[in-house]
């Protein structure tokens, strides 16, 4: 393990931190806050135009897992609108590793340019950890296939051209393998978005599909074997794409509003003793998250499938998140319930954002128990308890 | 990993399992330390392999936490950590002898400041012959005959208080400060390295047990409680043993690293090795309690070996600090620029 990056790398990120530096405005970063939309068009055709987006794709041409990484943990680090981005290279990348011709041009070299966005359509309103239960009905009719159902938790699906569609084929066989994938383009007849508003600012989806109808070429992978085109999505996703530094910026808010801002002595908050010792706990835990998913891209990186390594990564990040967000919560007091634009808000209202935000990072992209269910029957060797 | 650490980790992964291990340290009670094995590992020349090559040695930070670990692994009652960290001082103030090179005398560290002229709990107080202090602005080598008796205590390890009496002023002023820092962070990340084959045995030790101990007709490791409990712990291990790779790597570097908090790039040596010993400290805390407590009642019992490790990471996580207290100590690494 090498903890020196390469040349190639520092090389990377130091271009990746200059974009940041040259785009990221503070105007974008309320906006999406405002709009709870973690996702920035004109951000990402400046990411394009500046060839940074092909390194976004696992998997994709000669970049270096460790390259992804980078640039997720550099938005991340820096507070950018990164989820519509970190969703639509994951499929950019699942087309890469089983996609058609027809995909690559129709779909990914459009992904590229940083103009267009998919969104995941997995979880149902009846079904989330148990994605494999879903209910979303495909039927195939002539040379169309007819989708009829349900999605839950469609995050960007209005900010997206297409959905990766989770369906049920058949419904004869175990349930692993009655599941079909699609690209179904959101401007399909028949498909309904509907926001669902969250705790914190960002915003999702309910979408509904009506007889949605679509040619064959829009399937993703084999009939009745969307459940491996899942395990690849699962196995590029875990741990690189960002998610598994949330503390960074919850820090530099906390140490910016600490160096202002009196505690009870009439010293400063930075000098408080319980709050030091904290922000070294934290200190530790954003180096430890750092290092669980670099690890997680140098298997990827070195050919491998990451993807209890990724769990681990995961489950860390988020649970600390979560602990660490209510220590600071706590040590502002009542200013620290204060949101964006109240007066006195504790770090101009980010602590009650992060305190906000953080129960979901536990709950989305696998919840934390159907993590441990992983690492305790793939890593550990227990037996299932299902 | 490259080839000469596995080879490194091979040789002293079959060495502490064949030499040292739960026996040797109920062995090596009350004293605290395996003497037989202490000549055999002396025999491979290990006590020597800190020190620089034309002395005998050629180590490096980074493979020597590969030999910590492998020792915690083991809980090998000897004092291999303190022992290299001590002769590598020894070194640099050219006053190495020839019998701590081959491990007849025992070498050791002060980890805590003297105070009024005695030097409290030291861990190799017991049994080391040579042992590097430092006393406000002076360091001191003590050379008076160990007790070869230790303070009972909660790990079973060697600790004893230790007059100050026959000493030599051997650095003074800033030179001091920088050798005895310099050896404390080699400390620090040897024994986060030792905490962290802790945590794996007893992770090891409890996944085993959860597998075999059957009851309501089912291996325990079959619940799901039990299985979350467990599944938390090796991401945490590994954590644990990425900080100390990270910090033995920073410490090998010529040149001094860097730290920006708020960027979350650290590769400050001090920062690094203060960072892996609260962090491997408290995950071996965790590691074992757990552990401990899927073993059932058996767990508390002498004859498991679990309450070994369960002692131990207890010990090796608090004998230099109270870990708020280095939080304290790292947070004022972090924030130099504010006061503290
Ligand atoms: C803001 C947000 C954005 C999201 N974005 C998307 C998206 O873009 N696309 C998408 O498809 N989905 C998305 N999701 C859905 C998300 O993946 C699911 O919420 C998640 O997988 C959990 O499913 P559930 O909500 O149905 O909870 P459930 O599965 O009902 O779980 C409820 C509780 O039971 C526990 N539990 C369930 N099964 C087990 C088990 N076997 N063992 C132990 N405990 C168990 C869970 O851990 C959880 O604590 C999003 C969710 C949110 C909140």
């Amino acid at each position: 393990m090498d903890f020196e990056l390469s040349e190639k790398a520092i090389d990377f990120r130091s271009q990746v931190k200059k974009f940041i530096e040259n785009n990221l405005t503070s105007e974008i970063i309320s906006n999406m806050h405002k709009t709870g939309t973690f996702n920035d068009k004109s951000f990402n055709e400046a990411l394009a135009s500046e060839g940074l987006l092909a390194g976004a794709v696992p998997g994709y041409g000669d970049r270096d897992p460790v390259e992804l990484y980078l640039l997720f943990n550099e938005l991340e680090k820096a507070g950018a609108p990164y989820d519509g981005l970190a969703v639509t290279m994951l499929v950019a990348g699942i087309i890469n590793a089983v996609g058609t011709e027809f995909h690559h041009e129709e779909i990914l070299n459009k992904l590229l340019t940083g103009k267009h966005n998919c969104c995941l359509g997995y979880s149902e309103p009846d079904y989330g950890s148990d994605v494999a239960s879903i209910t979303t009905k495909a039927e195939k009719v002539g040379d169309k296939w007819i989708i009829n159902g349900q999605k839950m938790w469609t995050t960007m699906a209005h900010e997206s051209d297409w959905v990766l569609l989770l369906t049920r084929t058949n419904s004869e066989v175990p349930k692993h393998k009655g599941m079909t994938m699609f690209l179904v383009p959101m401007a399909t007849p028949g498909i309904e978005i509907q926001p669902v508003p969250t705790m914190a600012s960002e915003r999702t989806n309910a979408t509904f599909y009506d007889n949605v109808e679509v040619e064959d070429q829009w399937r993703l992978g084999e009939v009745d074997d969307g459940w491996s085109v899942m395990g690849i999505a699962l196995a590029l996703e875990r741990g690189v794409m960002g998610g598994t530094n949330p503390a960074v910026p919850l820090l530099k808010h906390v140490l910016n509003w600490a160096e202002t801002t009196p505690d009870k002595n009439k010293g400063l908050m930075i000098n408080n003793t319980l709050m030091r010792e904290r922000i070294a706990r934290t200190a530790i835990i954003n180096q430890v998250g750092q290092l669980l998913t670099l690890r997680a891209a140098w298997i990827a990186a070195t050919g491998g499938m990451p993807g209890v390594e990724g769990s681990m990564a995961k489950i860390y990040a988020s649970e600390e998140y979560q602990k660490v967000v209510g220590w600071f919560q706590q040590m502002a007091g009542a200013e620290g319930l204060l949101s964006f634009g109240a007066e006195d808000a504790a770090a101009s209202g980010w602590i009650d954002y992060d305190a906000r935000h953080a129960p979901v990072t536990t709950i989305y992209g696998g919840t934390s128990e159907i993590n441990r269910n992983n690492i305790a029957e793939r890593f550990l060797g227990l037996p299932r308890s299902r | 990993m490259s080839a000469d650490q596995e080879a490194i980790k091979d040789v002293f992964s079959s060495f502490f399992l064949e030499q040292t291990g739960p026996e040797s340290a109920r062995n090596s009670m009350p004293l605290g330390f395996d003497v037989k094995a202490w000549k055999r590992i002396s025999e491979t020349g290990a006590p020597g392999m800190g020190v620089s090559p034309p002395a005998g040695g050629g180590a490096s930070l980074s493979d020597l936490v590969i030999v910590a670990e492998e020792a915690g692994s083991q809980i090998a009652p000897l004092p291999i950590v303190d022992h290299v960290v001590a002769s590598r001082v020894l070194e640099k103030l050219d006053l190495l002898e020839e019998e701590v090179l081959t491990g007849t005398l025992v070498a050791g560290l002060v980890v805590r400041p003297v105070e009024n002229g005695v030097a409290k709990s030291v861990p190799t107080g017991a049994i080391a012959n040579r042992l590097i202090a430092l006393n406000g602005d002076k360091l001191l080598l003590i050379t008076d005959e160990p007790p070869n008796k230790s303070l009972p205590n909660h790990g079973d390890l060697p600790i004893a208080h230790r007059e100050i009496k026959n000493t030599n002023v051997v650095a003074e002023g800033k030179e001091a400060a920088e050798i005895f820092d310099r050896a404390l962070n080699e400390w620090k990340t040897l024994i986060s390295a030792f905490l962290v084959g802790i945590t794996r045995s007893s992770i090891e030790m409890a996944v085993n047990y959860v597998k075999d101990r059957h009851q309501f007709g089912k291996p325990i490791g079959s619940f799901q409680s039990v299985q979350h409990g467990l599944a938390d712990l090796p991401g945490l291990c590994d954590g644990a043993r990425l900080l100390v790779n990270k910090a033995a790597w920073s410490g090998d570097k010529e040149i001094s690293g860097e730290i920006k908090l708020t960027d979350n790039e650290i590769s400050d040596f001090a920062t690094l090795a203060s960072m892996s010993l609260i962090f491997a400290g408290e995950t071996s805390l965790q590691a074992t309690d757990r552990s401990l407590h899927y073993h059932g009642g058996y767990g508390f019992s002498e004859e498991y070996d679990i309450q070994l490790f369960y002692r131990r990471a207890r010990a090796w996580s608090q004998i230099l600090n109270n870990p708020s207290e280095e939080c304290l100590h790292l947070a004022d690494l972090l924030l130099k620029d504010s006061e503290g």
